[in-house]
């Protein structure tokens, strides 16, 4: 029995964090570290959420030695899971946590942003809820500020809860450099170089909208954080938003001739 | 000669069924041989002729005579590898040769696929695939597994891959199976999607996904029905980007409160998936013909036009609004030329 236990032990001494975020599948999370597990002030609250609460956050741990059979230990494992994406969700806004997603984000594990305008600008993954067994994990793109499914059906299934609704959001608090320049280049659907006229309002309602932000930021002298040239040539045409090669041209030469 | 049309063993059938090419629709034979659909592509393949001969299956040249016989006997030889075929067919050339044919024959296959989808049995063809999902959903949350289109982001091949337009957002995206960055978006073109869209007013956009977001996103208005026909700048008003506007645009919240806009990692891109909440704020034409004292430097005879179609309508013979809609979607582009200093009009 000793022998079981601790041959059991050593398969996961150090191992069972490792293993979890190495899984397929558990690409979105990061390593929580040690002293945060160890410290039950950040832990609070989440014994009721959890089933063999202690058992299970004894395997993360890696100091489980409880001698159980096959489908008791099943059990610990999942809730395990759940509780260590619970604690993830805690984790990742902590300065540490932080940091250790904000290097997952900079190699783009969390995968592009599908969107074309967007350049396969790097996700974060993001939840809908806070309440875990809710809704699945979403991904965010902070330059198009949208949020979009998982490609892969495998992260489809993850807890949004494990990640928050905050996260994404506190790490541009937290790194304000790091937010992506706004670009209003956009889609516009055409028939043989013509727009589609219910299209083009649209799109002349929303660069109205977004003009209109502009100049309210302006008016508080804050950063808008489009690029420069676009910025100036919006105030004078609300036709700003041409794909067309020759119409940028001309309206580069124009704002030049303008200074 | 055209024995083998409709055979799974035909050139076009077989380039549609390989990996990647499942956006492609099956241009029919018909609309190749006719030369007027491939005016001017001469001049952008290289080995026309023979990369076209290779598309219809139809054999070089130098053996017209038996050409149908041979034709049939390789369809009885080819077991739906048609690369095989084609390098059994034309034993004369040199394998070199074949290859180049080869790749012409997907350029030219994709450049008439690309006027193929824009006539009528092409894009027939294509609203089938589109309703068995043949293109994929769209990958943005609030659009909730809205079906797109295949386009294209220039006519030029070379330039681009093929992208998914989202009806429900009016944007576009990367196919989300790196097989599709293979393929050209020249071969569909920048005209598809939004031709898909006037052809086929009645379609559903938000169907697939949840037939409530529909529901939801008529809300505003009171009478459904009258809802339902309602119709602005030529699309049904429930058919503009359903997946936009309020309550489908992110609000980024941090504990519960939401983010300032003033802040420094504030939004600024909502104004990306907003939309009206009146939708009729959109009938620009309408709106702008109610103005008081406007109208001095427009010409007199397209504002009066553009009130009379523009107006709300109510519900009535659908083909009487086709008739209106298409004076309607006239005027408001001649209006746009007047104000926009004619750099529309260069277009």
């Amino acid at each position: 029995m000793d022998d079981f236990v601790s041959e059991s032990d050593s398969d996961y001494t150090s191992y069972w964090r490792d293993w979890f975020i190495s899984s397929r599948g558990n690409e979105y999370f990061c390593e929580i570290d040690e002293e945060y597990l160890t410290d039950r002030f950040n832990l609070t609250g989440l014994n009721v959420e959890v089933q063999y609460y202690q058992y299970a956050l004894d395997l993360i741990n890696d100091v489980f030695d409880l001698d159980c059979d096959d489908e008791m230990r099943e059990t610990i494992e999942k809730s395990a899971r759940h509780l260590y994406g619970l604690i993830h969700a805690r984790y990742i806004v902590t300065t540490r946590g932080l940091a250790k997603m904000l290097e997952k984000y900079k190699k783009a594990d969390f995968g592009k942003c599908p969107r074309v305008q967007c350049n396969s600008h790097p996700l974060l993954p993001m939840g809908l809820s806070d309440v875990p067994n809710n809704k699945a994990a979403k991904l965010y793109c902070a330059r198009c500020e949208d949020i979009y499914n998982p490609k892969s059906s495998r992260h489809a299934g993850i807890d949004g809860a494990y990640f928050g609704t905050s996260f994404h959001n506190i790490l541009f608090q937290v790194y304000p450099a790091l937010v992506p320049a706004k670009s209003a280049e956009r889609y516009v659907p055409r028939c043989y170089g013509f727009k589609v006229h219910a299209a083009a309002a649209l799109v002349r309602w929303q660069n109205g909208k977004r003009d209109e932000m502009k100049r309210r930021l302006r008016k508080m002298e804050i950063d808008s954080g489009f690029r420069d040239g676009e910025d100036e040539e919006c105030e004078e045409s609300d036709e700003d938003e041409e794909l067309d090669e020759e119409r940028k041209d001309l309206e580069a030469s124009e704002t030049r001739s303008a200074h | 000669m055209s024995t083998s049309s409709g055979s799974p063993e035909s050139w076009i059938s077989s380039f549609c069924s390989l990996l990647g090419h499942e956006y492609f629709a099956e241009v029919s034979e018909e609309f190749i041989e006719d030369d007027f659909n491939l005016t001017g592509l001469q001049t952008q393949v290289a080995m026309y002729k023979e990369a076209l001969e290779m598309i219809l299956d139809v054999d070089p040249d130098d053996d017209e005579d038996d050409e149908d016989e041979e034709d049939e006997d390789e369809l009885d030889e080819s077991g739906g590898e048609e690369r095989v075929v084609g390098g059994g067919r034309h034993h004369s050339r040199v394998a070199s040769d074949l290859s180049v044919i080869e790749s012409s024959a997907e350029m030219l296959y994709g450049l008439i696929h690309q006027r193929f989808i824009c006539s009528r049995a092409g894009i027939q063809q294509m609203s089938e695939k589109y309703d068995l999902g043949h293109f994929g959903v769209c990958p943005r949350f609030n659009c909730n597994m809205a079906r797109t289109l295949p386009v294209g982001l220039s006519d030029i091949p070379g330039e681009d891959t093929v992208k998914l337009f989202c009806p429900s957002c009016l944007d576009v995206y990367v196919p989300p199976n790196s097989r599709f960055q293979t393929v050209d978006g020249a071969f569909f073109g920048r005209t598809f999607g939004a031709l898909f869209l006037l052809t086929f007013p009645d379609y559903d956009i938000s169907k697939t996904g949840a037939d409530h977001l529909t529901s939801l996103s008529r809300s505003g208005n009171n009478s459904a029905s009258a809802d339902e026909t309602l119709m602005i700048n030529g699309m049904f008003a429930r058919n503009i980007a359903p997946g936009l506007g309020a309550g489908k645009v992110y609000e980024p919240r941090i504990y519960g409160f939401r983010v300032a806009e003033i802040a420094k990692s504030g939004p600024r891109m909502q104004w990306l998936r907003n939309k009206p909440d009146d939708i009729n704020e959109l009938d620009e034409a309408r709106l702008y013909a109610q103005q008081p004292g406007d109208s001095d430097d427009d010409d007199e005879s397209t504002t009066q036009n553009s009130r009379g179609g523009a107006r709300r309508r109510p519900p009535g013979n659908a083909r009487l609004r086709t008739a209106q809609r298409q004076a309607q979607n006239g005027s408001p582009m001649s209006l746009e030329a007047a104000t926009n200093n004619g750099a529309e009009a260069e277009l």
